[in-house]
């Protein structure tokens, strides 16, 4: 069901990278799964709203009064590559 | 020739002028040191949840209504899936297919909607100098992350450069006028991004649309547009077609440029966001809101000045769309009312020129013409008691030294010649004289050569007579010497 | 074996209000025997006891607590079972946490999960499986594996999970303890590193009914930080129900005919404690929840797509794992997360971005919140007649380690009886009903939203009646006679 390029597609999506191996395994998985899953769209449910929330509650708002921040050290703490200037390095986005 | 017609629309991101982010307690902040404005929520750490900011659902609605919309019964936030570092959960939470207000209209351009997002955080370049030697590093600030946006989406009415930044300015004024952001493009508190296609005039169909984006001052808006209109007609022209993509804008080389295409083509795969319950605009919000906006907005105060006072549609626009162009013109009006009364069109005639010695970014209530002697000006013009050139002398004036302008007039001797004053018979008698052959054609009904013989009276009084009498003078004394 | 661990946290709280028991001796107790694990049911045991005066006088009376591994607890690893957070310490700590911490509870240990909860099995964890105490060479269950384990061997007096489609239930069904979870909004979501947000919910796993309410009463409550949390209507008390007189129990042949696959023994533990439930004054009737046999389904539409979403920020930016790629950004972010995550995180967060994504999402996730909301109106309506669905938890008892992980869809189909009850949000409890073959068998009861406290009276009057041991003794490490 799931081809090849479809799982590629969805991986690229994800920010996953698969190895042919892994790509093999989970186009079958997938499909497999979803072979399953289809049935739910044989039920007839045209006039049916959608859930996505189970709680019947509206309007949850915060005052807009100012909260305590985190230390930089703190925040900086986990980071993989902090910078001199106090930031969190990455690869930088223009390079290729 | 072919006629193209310009077609635009603008998508502007307005940050809210809350104390708070839109989803978390960290004050907003501008050019504060580094990642000093975070906790779990705005950084996007494991477990951390968003809860709304009421301030930033107010000011929403509030533009909402300063631009007629209709306000949304019922709202709901998605979330925006994509990976880019400046978005710390890997989603921006923004509003998708049932945002906050719809419909509307400001000036002469319809809204299609606005809604309500978290602002992404500051992405700064690094260059090769970072740990990782040898590659290209940027580095994350996390302190703008989460500030409360709006997206305000206009329909296509857009069809010059010029309409496109007289119409942000008005957007501008109306948001800085209801208080909900400093709207500062330079700051980027104000952030705009066109749409633009253009097609034979008269075509109902739409051209192939771009999207410039991110023109950060109103002139580069205009030259922008312009450059973009200028680079689609050549491609048609030239048989070539408009591609639909993402265009920068360089202010410095005028030149366009595609933005570097993302690796796929995008797929933000929205869903409703699960961690956010549905916003319900209630009776006590939406009276809240419009209690908290200012009795008029500049599009109904420029209406109100075209109505009542008389004025052009341009200039009145030209001073509502600046309320501090407007509030100066309202209080040197009330003024000259106080002082027997003011035209108000010859009053806004010297708001320009009041604007072009002062500097077109200052406000004039901070100058040193006080409004009241603006309105003296303009009442003394309308008499005749003054000429517009001497005027405009003592405008300067008031503008260097401040001061009464009739107190300077007195003094200077400015006062405007009158028709009864001997000297300005003798200087009519004179300019026929060093002019005989004008004065023979205008005395045979050319009334145009009476220019020479005008202009020679004007040099003599230094601007002092008044146009009109001294052409009356002329054609009086030709015809009694002829 | 020490008799303290013999104990239920209730019995050893009121030991230790009654000044009969030092509640540091307790807490030390239990920190040596976690620390002794030998089923891999903790990735952290305290060190210490944590300092200052021990609040015998609290509610919880410092009876320590078991937390699975994505609560996150301040300066104490929380990782979620994955790779990804290796070495994650947050700054913060998880609102249900603290609120337990505060009513007297602190912190054992944190326990072994399926990464990011995503498992039936325990098998799915960075720090390999969790052991079941009955049958080491078969699994716990998940994805709070580590919690049930531990509190079924004795390991820890008490400990929270949470459950998304099953994560509490199914491992206390498989361990032979008690799990229960509550209503979604109960308990305060901040700081649960998130796995399926409209579908998470923390509750506890516990030796029996009266030490789940016990925790479930310090664990509810709104909290501002989470949007979605609600006041509990009334407080939570300790069950004394000793009869189900009136009672109507509704079994539904959606998940408990021939569809769901039970095994025999499971069928006859449930059919037998169907009787008890009637010798103890309930009536038992067939019901219909007609688009039951569609929540897995639904289920493994909407977990997968919202968890697509909450693991992007897995990103190794800011922090976890980082795998700098040859070049650039996205090949950073693709090595990151390839290695970062574990195969079951993978295949979900790749059947989620599937169902989520341009052209798919009205096939696949608009069908399932619709199929969400009928199988809410059929549980509405079935409350109309009946006080409680039955069914039992798991159609199966505990199974080999590696018996399922070859086959994804099998491992899913475990949930059958389990994903409908957080598709609706209501609560359900798991109890043991009894063994099979020498494994425990769960018994499920679900009610109505917020009818917590009937629920457990329920499940009060039945455990007394079916007198299940689930003396940690008999299976912990140090005594011979198991099974």
């Amino acid at each position: 069901m799931l081809d090849r390029a479809q799982v590629l597609h969805v991986a690229r999506l994800a920010r996953l990278e698969l190895t042919e191996v892994e790509l093999e395994r989970m186009a079958a998985e997938l499909s497999h799964v979803l072979e399953h899953i289809e049935k739910i769209r044989e039920l007839d449910l045209d006039d049916v709203p959608p859930t996505s929330h189970v709680v019947d509650v509206v309007n949850v708002l915060r005052h807009d009064d100012p909260e305590p921040s985190l230390r930089r050290e703190t925040a900086l703490r986990p980071a993989p590559e902090p910078v001199d200037a106090g930031g969190f390095g990455v690869p930088s986005p223009a390079a290729a | 020739m072919t006629e193209y017609e310009p077609v635009i629309g603008l998508e502007i991101h307005v940050q809210l002028k809350t104390r708070t982010k839109m989803f978390c307690g960290c004050e907003l902040s501008f050019g504060d040191s580094p990642n000093i404005h975070t906790c779990p929520v705005c950084l996007g750490l494991p477990g951390a949840l968003p809860v709304v900011n009421e301030r930033a659902i107010r000011f929403g609605m509030m533009i909402g209504l300063a631009l007629g919309c209709e306000i949304a019964e019922r709202s709901l936030f998605h979330r925006k899936n994509y990976f880019y570092p400046d978005l710390p959960k890997g989603y921006q939470i923004s509003q998708y297919d049932v945002p906050l207000c719809r419909g509307g209209r400001l000036g002469d351009v319809r809204i299609h909607r606005v809604h309500l997002e978290e602002d992404a955080a500051k992405l700064n370049h690094l260059g090769a100098s970072g740990r990782i030697h040898g590659s290209d590093r940027s580095w994350v600030d996390f302190n703008r992350g989460g500030t409360p946006l709006v997206e305000i989406v206009t329909e296509p009415d857009i069809h010059s450069p010029e309409q496109a930044r007289e119409w942000l300015s008005l957007l501008r004024t109306t948001l800085k006028q209801i208080g909900v952001s400093d709207v500062n493009m330079e700051e980027g508190s104000l952030r705009c991004d066109a749409n633009v296609s253009v097609r034979p005039a008269g075509s109902a169909v739409l051209g192939t649309k771009t999207e410039l984006k991110n023109m950060n001052s109103f002139r580069f808006l205009e030259r922008g547009v312009r450059a973009e209109i200028q680079r689609q007609i050549g491609l048609i022209e030239a048989g070539e077609a408009v591609v639909q993509e993402t265009l920068h804008y360089d202010p410095v080389s005028g030149g366009i440029t595609p933005l570097r295409s993302k690796e796929e083509a995008h797929d933000y795969r929205y869903f409703p966001e699960p961690d956010l319950v549905p916003l319900v605009a209630t009776d006590a919000m939406l009276a809240a809101a419009r209690e908290a906006l200012p009795a008029e907005l500049p599009a109904e105060r420029a209406a109100r000045f075209e109505r009542e006072l008389g004025l052009s549609a341009g200039r009145a626009r030209d001073l509502a769309f600046r309320a501090d162009l407007a509030d100066y013109f309202e209080r040197a009006l009330a003024a000259g009312a106080a002082d027997g009364g003011v035209d108000p069109v010859e009053l806004s005639n010297w708001i320009p020129q009041l604007v072009e010695r002062i500097g077109s970014d200052r406000d004039p209530a901070e100058s040193n013409v006080a409004p009241e002697s603006l309105a003296a000006l303009a009442t003394m013009v309308k008499a005749r008691e003054v000429s517009r050139d001497a005027a405009r002398e003592v405008l300067s004036r008031l503008v260097a030294d401040g001061g009464d302008p009739r107190a300077i007039v007195a003094r200077e001797g400015l006062g405007a010649l009158s028709a009864e004053d001997d000297g300005l018979g003798e200087l009519v008698d004179r300019a026929i004289a060093s002019d005989p052959a004008a004065a023979e054609q205008v005395r045979a009904g050319n009334l145009k050569a009476i220019g020479p013989l005008v202009g020679y009276v004007m040099r003599e009084t230094k601007g002092r007579a008044d146009g009109a009498t001294i052409t009356r003078l002329i054609r009086e004394r030709v015809r009694q010497a002829g | 074996m020490n008799e303290l661990i013999e104990l239920t946290a209730a019995a050893a709280a009121q030991r230790v209000r009654a000044r009969e028991i030092d509640p540091a001796e307790l807490f030390e107790a239990y920190r040596a025997r976690a620390a002794a694990d030998d089923l891999n049911a903790f990735t952290w045991v305290a060190p210490r006891a944590p300092a200052g005066e021990y609040p015998g006088d609290a509610p919880l009376a410092g009876v320590p607590l078991a937390v699975k591994d994505l609560f996150c607890t301040e300066g104490v690893p929380s990782q979620a079972g994955s790779r990804i957070l290796e070495g994650y310490r947050p700054p913060y700590t998880a609102t249900v946490v603290a609120n337990l911490q505060r009513a007297g509870a602190p912190l054992l240990g944190k326990t072994n999960q399926d990464e990011f909860a995503m498992g039936s099995s325990n098998e799915n964890s960075a720090y390999g499986p969790v052991l079941n105490p009955w049958d080491r060479a078969r699994v716990p269950g998940g994805s709070s594996g580590g919690s049930a384990a531990a509190v079924a061997a004795g390991l820890a007096p008490w400990a929270i999970g949470t459950d998304t489609g099953g994560s509490i239930r199914q491992p206390a069904a498989l361990c032979g303890i008690v799990g229960l979870k509550p209503t979604y909004g109960a308990c305060s979501r901040f700081g649960m590193i998130a796995f399926a947000s409209s579908l998470d919910q923390a509750g506890p796993l516990t030796r029996d009914v009266t030490d789940a309410a016990l925790l479930l009463a310090h664990m509810v409550g709104r909290d501002r930080r989470d949007s979605t949390s609600l006041e509990f209507p009334e407080a939570i008390r300790v069950p004394r129900a000793e009869d189900l007189s009136g009672i109507r129990l509704g079994v539904p042949e959606e998940l408990t005919g021939a569809g769901g696959g039970v095994e025999p023994g499971v069928r006859e533990s449930f059919e037998a404690t169907l009787a008890r439930a009637e010798g103890l004054g309930a009536s038992v009737e067939p019901c219909r929840l007609p688009h039951a046999p569609h929540a897995l389904s639904a289920y493994y539409l909407i977990a997968p797509a919202e968890a697509s979403a909450n693991l992007a920020r897995f990103d190794g930016v800011r922090y976890g794992l980082r795998e700098d790629g040859e070049a650039g950004l996205v090949s950073m972010y693709s090595q990151t997360r390839s290695h970062g995550f574990g195969a079951e995180v993978k295949r979900r967060i790749m059947l989620g971005t599937y169902a989520l994504s341009s052209g798919y999402y009205d096939a696949y996730y608009g069908t399932a919140q619709k199929v969400r909301t009928k199988i809410a109106e059929d549980f509405r309506t079935a409350f109309e007649r009946f006080d409680f669905i039955v069914t039992p938890t798991s159609p199966w008892t505990a199974f080999a380690l590696g018996a399922k992980t070859d086959d994804p869809l099998a491992m899913y189909l475990n949930d059958f009886c389990t994903v409908p009850m957080p598709l609706a949000g209501i609560p359900a409890i798991s109890i043991p009903s009894g063994l099979s073959d020498g494994l425990p068998v769960g018994f499920q009861l679900a009610g109505p939203a917020f009818s917590e406290n009937r629920l457990l009276d329920a499940a009060h009057a039945l455990e007394r009646a079916i007198g299940f041991d689930g003396s940690p003794a008999r299976r912990s490490g140090e005594s011979a006679a198991r099974g």
